[in-house]
């Protein structure tokens, strides 16, 4: 590369506020960026929320990251890292933050991710949001230099918007960015970053401090360890974190697990999954689509038809007609009373 | 996920041609042109029907 060749970085674009403004930071520098966006299956971003029928109604529910790349006029590639992403769940180096949040080791992985991106692509140093003191576990003062040396990429990682506050970096050292233009934000106040947006012209932009992670939901951590403790093993795939995050989850016995789809955005979505489960539906009176998640025995199913009965509209009724569908096999269908409310103790409910 | 299954195939193709998307995802309505704009590629038309979307993209210059 000649001393007169643009510069490129890649900058982690979470679809966040600050995300958002240190890539602005870095673009005013004259630097050539592209984003870089990682699916993990655990995003709060998206589709969950375009899968209900009452957040539909609200307007289209956009995908910040990829909306932020559209605003700040750069290009935006979602790297899907489902599977490499297990071992940070799963064996997390600096543990768990509340919930099942391993956002120390997510964050080196990240980074880790990019640098690997960097150096294929030919780009010369990675951005990051990252604020110190923002964050508990991954931006403390003695955290950060943790990300940039276990991720391997070092000092090819700037952090724009708290750079003075750390040691320079390499593009700072080598003159490609200037220190003298970028920032020291630290602690837990959105104030700074809201007062740049507004220099920038942002009005619009991602909630700040916005959860971005079901990891760090204390239901979701619920749903997903009663997953490992019912299957006798801490793994899961890509379909098993996606249904953890729809529908009503009721463990009656430990030998299986309901999915009852709350409205008619959540039964849609279950509806893509109804080849691979157990799965039943009200056919006297309207209702959910329910999966069922393990090894029913007969007794179990009667249960779980009383149950779709209960959130069916027939839940006051005496007897409701019900279909169970066994993959495979013939559908089945029983005339069941519906469980009252009394009926169901609290302990089902994941 | 029909964002990333897009991205992942038009790497593989060249400018001009044309990638048909189908999918039932409610949000990939709007996250696929989004991306589409982002990267340099074109909608040519999106479909709907019964809850199955297609939406067609002539691949750009774009990477």
């Amino acid at each position: 590369m000649t001393e007169t060749s643009q510069r490129k970085a890649v900058a982690l674009v979470s679809g966040g506020l600050d995300s958002m403004l240190a890539v602005k930071l870095i673009l005013e520098q004259g630097i050539h960026v592209e984003g870089i966006n990682f699916f993990t299956g655990f995003c709060v971003e998206g589709h969950t929320h375009a899968i209900r029928k009452r957040d539909q109604k609200k307007g289209p529910k956009r995908n910040n990251a990829l909306w932020v790349a559209e605003q700040l006029g750069i290009r935006l590639h979602i790297v899907e890292v489902v599977e490499e992403y297990k071992d940070v769940v799963l064996n997390p180096r600096h543990g768990y933050g509340a919930n099942m949040n391993p956002c120390l080791d997510c964050k080196g992985f990240m980074v880790k991710k990019a640098h690997e991106w960097m150096l294929e692509r030919g780009f010369d140093f990675i951005i990051t949001g990252e604020v110190m003191g923002q964050r508990p576990k991954s931006q403390r003062k003695e955290t950060l230099p943790v990300v940039a040396e276990e991720s391997g990429a070092g000092d090819k990682l700037l952090r724009p918007l708290c750079a003075k506050l750390l040691a320079p970096t390499h593009p700072e050292r080598e003159g490609w960015v200037d220190r003298e233009r970028l920032l020291d934000f630290s602690g837990r106040s959105r104030k700074p970053q809201m007062a740049l947006a507004a220099r920038f012209g942002f009005d619009d932009y991602a909630q700040p401090a916005g959860g971005c992670c079901f990891l760090t939901d204390s239901q979701y951590a619920v749903k997903l360890a009663d997953l490992w403790q019912a299957r006798g093993e801490r793994e899961y795939d890509l379909d098993d974190i996606m249904l953890l995050k729809v529908g009503r989850h009721l463990r009656p016995r430990a030998n299986f697990k309901l999915i009852i789809g709350r409205e008619e955005g959540e039964n849609n979505f279950l509806e893509g999954y109804r080849s691979q489960f157990i799965h039943l539906r009200t056919l006297s009176h309207r209702g959910p689509l329910v999966l069922v998640d393990g090894k029913p025995g007969a007794d179990d199913l009667t249960l779980a038809a009383r149950l779709a009965a209960r959130f069916s509209q027939g839940r006051d009724a005496e007897k409701v007609s019900v279909e169970i569908q066994q993959p495979g096999l013939e559908p089945q269908q029983l005339e069941v009373s519906p469980l009252s409310a009394s009926d169901i103790p609290k302990g089902w409910y994941l | 996920m029909p964002v990333i299954r897009t991205q992942q195939s038009v790497e593989k193709m060249q400018p001009g041609q044309q990638l048909d998307v189908i999918c039932t995802d409610p949000g990939a309505r709007h996250d696929i042109p989004a991306w589409c704009r982002v990267n340099g590629h074109r909608v040519i038309e999106i479909v709907e029907n019964r809850g199955e979307i297609r939406i067609a993209i002539e691949i750009g210059d774009g990477d």
